[in-house]
Order: C-alpha cells, then structure tokens, then sequence
C-alpha cells in the first residue's frame, strides 16, 4: 500500500500550521517539517472524531531522538526549543484500533515568543530596533491580540465540532432503536399468540392430552 | 498526483492531475469542512509499498493575501499596511463567529430533535405495547372460549 509522508513546510518565520486530517484503522501518518536552531515550537493535537477519541503521537527531532511520545491521548499540547536545525517528524498513529477511522487535529506552532517588532514577515519588513511610534506599536499589539482571537475561535471551533457530532450520531441512533424496539414489539406479540396457538392446535391423537 | 477539493455539501469544486508540482486557488461559498484529497497517480502498482513525500503548504483567509504585492500596487505606507493586515484579520474573525453562530443553530436544532423523537417515540412505544396487550388479551379469550376450554 502506498503510503503518504506529508511534509508541511513554512514559509514565513512566525506562523502556524494547522491541518485535519483522517486516519484509518492500524494507519500511521508522519508529518515533517525543516526548523531552525534555538527556535520555539509548539505542537498541539486533539482528536475530534473517532472510536474513543484517542490517539498515538511522537516527536522526533533530526538525529531521531524521541523528544515527546504519549499514548492514546485526546488532547495534548508540547512545547519545546529546538537545540539544532534540521528535519523534526511527528507522526500519529492509529495501529491499536481495529475499526475505528479517526479525525485528528494538529496545530504546529512556529511562534516565537519574542517582542521582534516588525519581524513580521507579512509586512515584507526586516526586525529594525529603532524607536516606534505609539502608532506602530498599537497596532502591533492589536495584530497578537487579534492572534490570540483566532487562536480561541480555533478551539471553540473543535469542541463544537465534536459536540456536535456526538449529538448528531445521538439522535440517529435514537431513531433507529426506536424503530426497532417497535418492530421487535409487534413480531413479539404476534408471535406469542402464533405460538400459543400452534400448541393448542396438535392433533388429540396423543392419548387425550392437549398442551399445557 | 491528482488533487481533489470537496465543499461540505460533497460538491467537486476542483478536481484536476498535476504533474509532479502544482498551485491551486480557491475561493469557498459555503461556510463548513471543505475536503482536499491528494492522491498519487496510481499507474504504477508494482512500485506498491514505497512511500511518497509531499511538500504540501495551505494558506487559509488572510494569510492567502500577499501583502508585498498590495503595498506595491496600491502604494502603501509600513504603518497603512499593518492596518490593512488588522482589516483582513477582523474581517477573518467575524466571518469565523458568523459561522459558528450557524453552526449553533444546527446543533441546537439537533438536539431539540433528539428530544422531541426521545418523547414521541415513548409514548409511541408505550401505547403499542398497551394496545397490542390488549389485543393479545382478547384473540386468546375469544380462542380458548372457541376450543371450549374457559
């Protein structure tokens, strides 16, 4: 089976990559991604449909020593600063299921905590130390704060998704016993008096003795 | 590899083979999961087993914007640029909570379905099992009256 490796690479130094995707039953997907030295990063991922919402993951950095590794996990956060550049791979891992496809979000985030202004790499900018005007440094404070927004929206978002799944497959399966319930009690009821019946209706040949 | 893009309601709004590179933009109309699936071409069967790396970059709502080119073309100041950014970002955040108030929508609507079958389904239930017991009740009297039995 051909399997897919995804490598997701940035091209802007303070950014986030965030993907959902779907992992079948005893799959494993590995994500790479190139970062440079003394660099912080965070990974965050939660599963948000799926069996019992959990999932394998772990981190390795380039020379493939294992910096996060956790088992059957529905939702985690790792944060770590890089110690040398180079390729780092995270991969999940869906192998201890044996039918339940899940759907997993990741959030990699690039940031750096740093007070860089003008480091922002959408403005086209190189950082410049000189002294802002209030201006500038307003709006650079609107522009993390509005970051943060996202960031909650981002969440409020997967913890609706998976409620309202929940609440979706709740109702489907609400109706569905119902329907059987009421099937299962009609063919019941018809056949105790079916099988009451064919006691009564055995031949008397049998010395005289009917049923009971 | 072939690229297929899928909007929430299981329309293709793209679905093309790229050689071993491609770039593809679009714009979505309707708010919800849009699926983007890649799949190598799959010609080559014998090469079964061996693994595949793609290099795959997605850049959602403002991010998609490529703010060297505005500034040239629209000739803007460092400082006019950033609050354009700050407009698209906003912009991004309301079009995010007007989503998500549709979504409580149908997920309120949901869960008073739920309910509603949960109620009616019962008494439904409740009063087929009455009636059935009742017609079980009076077919068994009128058999063993008509067997002599009772």
């Amino acid at each position: 089976m051909l399997q897919l490796i995804v490598l997701a690479a940035i091209l802007q130094a303070s950014l986030s990559i965030e993907m959902t995707f779907t992992l079948q039953e005893h799959e494993v997907q590995c994500f790479h991604e190139i970062i440079p030295k003394d660099k912080k990063f965070s990974l965050e991922y939660q599963v948000i449909s799926g069996g019992h919402f959990d999932i394998d993951c772990n981190m390795m950095s380039p020379n493939s020593k294992t910096l996060y590794k956790e088992q059957r996990k529905q939702y985690d956060t790792f944060h770590h600063k890089t110690v040398e550049a180079g390729e780092y791979t995270f991969c999940f891992s869906n192998e201890f299921s044996t039918f339940a496809h899940k759907t997993v979000y990741f959030d990699l985030d690039l940031g750096d905590e740093s007070t860089d202004i003008g480091a922002d790499d959408e403005s086209g900018e190189g950082a410049h130390a000189t002294a802002l005007t209030q201006l500038e440094s307003s709006a650079y404070t609107i522009h993390e704060s509005l970051r943060l927004v996202v960031d909650y929206q981002n969440h409020h978002r997967l913890k609706e998704r998976i409620g309202r799944e929940i609440a979706e497959y709740l109702c489907e399966r609400v109706q569905n016993w119902s329907v059987g319930q009421t099937v299962l009690i009609v063919i019941v009821a018809f056949g105790q008096v079916y099988m009451l019946r064919k006691l009564f209706d055995k031949p008397v040949a049998r010395g005289g003795k009917v049923g009971i | 590899m072939h690229v297929d893009i899928k909007d929430p309601e299981a329309k293709v709004i793209l679905s093309k083979y790229y050689t071993n590179e491609g770039q593809f933009v679009f714009t979505t109309h309707t708010p919800g999961e849009h699926h983007i699936c890649l799949s190598p071409n799959s010609t080559r069967w014998f090469s079964g087993g061996s693994r595949l790396r793609v290099y795959l970059s997605i850049d959602v709502g403002e991010h998609a914007n490529d703010y060297k080119q505005i500034q040239a073309k629209e000739k803007l100041s460092e400082l006019q640029l950033r609050v354009r950014q700050l407009l698209e970002q906003v912009d991004q955040i309301t079009k995010e909570q007007n989503y998500q108030r549709s979504r409580e929508e149908r997920f309120r609507f949901t869960s008073e379905s739920t309910n509603n079958r949960v109620l009616w389904w019962a008494v439904a239930q409740t009063s087929i099992l009455l009636l059935v017991g009742a017609w079980q009740m009076r077919h068994l009297k009128g058999f063993f009256e008509a067997k002599k039995l009772v």
